[in-house]
């Protein structure tokens, strides 16, 4: 048995937490959706189980493969007036705005 | 002369330069081709007719002294097209007409291509075979209902097809590469940071890289020596010393010291796949380089490691798509319904998946035990390559660990399908620049790659290894124009 530092047994994925995942990710699932889902999850997180074997205790993680400091800019408008190219492909608009669903009885 | 379309991108240059095509006359016969080769499905959104009357005016005022003078080319749909519907092959974006250009695009244009049309793609660059895009299953040109790869299937079809004389691809987990080694053709992965992200529509951006896909090794390096950029508007893009890496392509190799990681003999890959990559030992060797054995002992924990990160990203870069700046809209009875309803519909069964998995890895409680997890084996996978190339200038490994499969096979077991990018996905992970370049078949004469990696910013050696190696493997492609009959 190998000493991990984060040791996470595999849980198997029931259909409440698929249901909540969902809720958390926005997507509406009906219940055979979601049975396979949970199906399918549970086969791919048995495949990621994998890294159990491995201790990582003193490994710093990798957050940036391009081993540079962010650059910074100076804080200024850049683009010209865009309103149009943004509203453009909108679903639902009036002239300056998106529109969505009410929000406020 | 042959045919326009089977011309090599450098050979139309040069026959456009030296007058003897105009560039309406390469878009014409592209477009015919294109029109004759509907059944390969290559194409989302053709954009023909202005194609010609672009390169018509490229005619009437020709400048040769631009890398691509008048040259048609059609580019993965995923690349944002000013004015030119971008779908990335999702339902949600069926709709999206950028107002804005990719930088990598702007680019070519900058160079004088013409934009041929949008191809096809696996939904948000999540697939192996071109089966997840919303806009139906591509053909692989090599036989009948055999995929193309992924998820630049689209892509590397119409170069196998000869329906554009070279492309653009992505490569996040092996994109580029896979669909290269599926079609014969060759596919370069660039360093992370090499090519502009900007324009892109974002799947895993720590991993995303766009790259040249070509029929040959030299037209890779003409492509990419005007694709690759510094650019302001990409934060992760590296402002680093660009080589010309046409003029400096060499098939002088010799000393050059290139590793075989003994990691990728994977458990169950068919005996001919161990047999073609000693071959390949031996075109290197045969080229002058030296073989040396190396480790890269956490390569069987890329897979599971990409599996996390991947998703993870792919969850917060989607959740962009809710139904009201742009694409798809279902109507709810309030707001949140609306975006329920909007996601579950505008996004394909992988695209959910992945999203749900990367929900999941970063909710609240398994943050820890997953995402961060797997940046940490990510990092060891890293310092894995930076150790063996202390010993060596370049590794050799296969691209992939089959041939093409049959449309249909894979696509109920995601785990066997994620298991196709077993080589490709390591590179990715550690930012590393590859290559696939066709070397020879399987027992059903279909085309098997080989990969060659390289040294962070060191596309030239890859470049040049390939074209050294090229030379001697000879290969050539058989297609037969089956749709057409």
């Amino acid at each position: 048995m190998v000493v991990c530092d984060n040791i996470f047994y595999h849980m198997t994925i029931d259909l409440k937490t698929v249901k909540h995942i969902s809720k958390l990710a926005r997507i509406s699932l009906d219940e055979k959706k979601a049975e396979k889902l949970a199906t399918d999850m549970n086969s791919i997180f048995e495949f990621i189980e994998k890294l159990n074997e491995l201790n990582t205790d003193n490994v710093e993680p990798l957050t940036s493969i391009a081993e540079t400091t962010l650059r910074f800019r100076d804080d200024k408008i850049t683009s010209e007036n865009i309103r149009e190219k943004i509203l453009k492909n909108s679903p639902e608009k009036n002239d300056d705005f998106f529109v969505v669903p009410k929000v406020v009885e | 002369m042959s045919e326009i379309t089977s011309l090599t991108l450098y050979e139309l240059i040069k026959n456009i330069k030296e007058k003897k095509i105009s560039s309406n006359e390469a878009a014409k016969s592209f477009v015919d081709r294109a029109e004759k080769s509907k059944k390969i499905n290559a194409y989302v959104t053709e954009n023909f007719e202005n194609c010609l009357k672009l390169s018509k005016e490229f005619d009437d005022k020709p400048n040769f002294d631009l890398k691509l003078p008048g040259i048609p080319i059609a580019v993965k749909d995923l690349f944002c097209t000013n004015e030119v519907r971008t779908t990335a092959g999702s339902n949600i974006l069926n709709n999206f007409v950028p107002t804005y250009e990719s930088t990598v695009t702007q680019n070519i244009w900058n160079e004088g291509g013409i934009l041929l049309g949008k191809l096809n793609c696996d939904e948000f660059a999540m697939g192996s075979s071109n089966e997840t895009s919303f806009f139906g299953n591509v053909q692989n040109p090599i036989a009948e209902d055999l995929v193309p790869g992924g998820s630049s299937g689209g892509s590397s079809a119409a170069l196998a097809a000869n329906l554009t004389p070279v492309t653009i691809g992505t490569d996040t987990g092996g994109s580029i590469r896979q669909p290269a080694s599926f079609t014969g053709t060759v596919g370069l992965k660039p360093t992370y940071g090499s090519c502009s992200r900007y324009g892109i529509v974002a799947f895993a951006s720590s991993l995303d890289q766009a790259g040249p896909m070509s029929k040959d090794v030299k037209d890779s390096s003409i492509l990419l020596e005007v694709i690759s950029s510094f650019d302001k508007k990409d934060s992760t893009s590296i402002d680093f010393k660009r080589n010309n890496y046409s003029s400096e392509l060499t098939r002088n190799i010799k000393g050059l010291k290139i590793g075989i990681p003994k990691e990728y003999r994977v458990d169950g890959m068919p005996d001919e796949i161990e047999k073609f990559w000693k071959k390949g030992i031996e075109y290197a060797k045969d080229c002058g380089a030296e073989i040396i054995d190396i480790s890269l002992p956490h390569t069987s924990y890329a897979l599971p490691t990409y599996y996390i990160v991947a998703p993870a990203e792919a969850s917060s870069n989607l959740a962009r798509y809710d139904g009201v700046k742009y694409g798809l809209r279902s109507s709810g009875k309030n707001l949140i319904d609306m975006y329920e309803k909007t996601r579950s519909e505008g996004f394909g069964e992988e695209v959910k998946r992945r999203v749900m998995i990367g929900t999941y890895v970063l909710s609240s409680g398994y943050y820890d035990a997953y995402y961060l997890k797997a940046q940490k084996v990510r990092q060891l996978i890293k310092q894995d390559f930076d150790q063996a190339y202390n010993k060596v200038d370049a590794i050799l490994t296969p691209s992939t660990p089959s041939s093409a499969f049959k449309i249909g096979e894979k696509s109920n077991d995601p785990v066997s399908m994620y298991l196709n990018d077993i080589f490709t996905v390591p590179v990715n992970l550690a930012g590393l620049p590859g290559i696939s370049i066709p070397a020879g078949v399987d027992k059903n004469n279909y085309p098997l790659g080989l990969q060659i990696i390289g040294k962070p910013f060191d596309e030239q050696t890859v470049l040049n290894i390939a074209y050294s190696m090229e030379e001697k493997i000879n290969y050539k492609n058989n297609i037969t124009d089956w749709w057409m009959k």
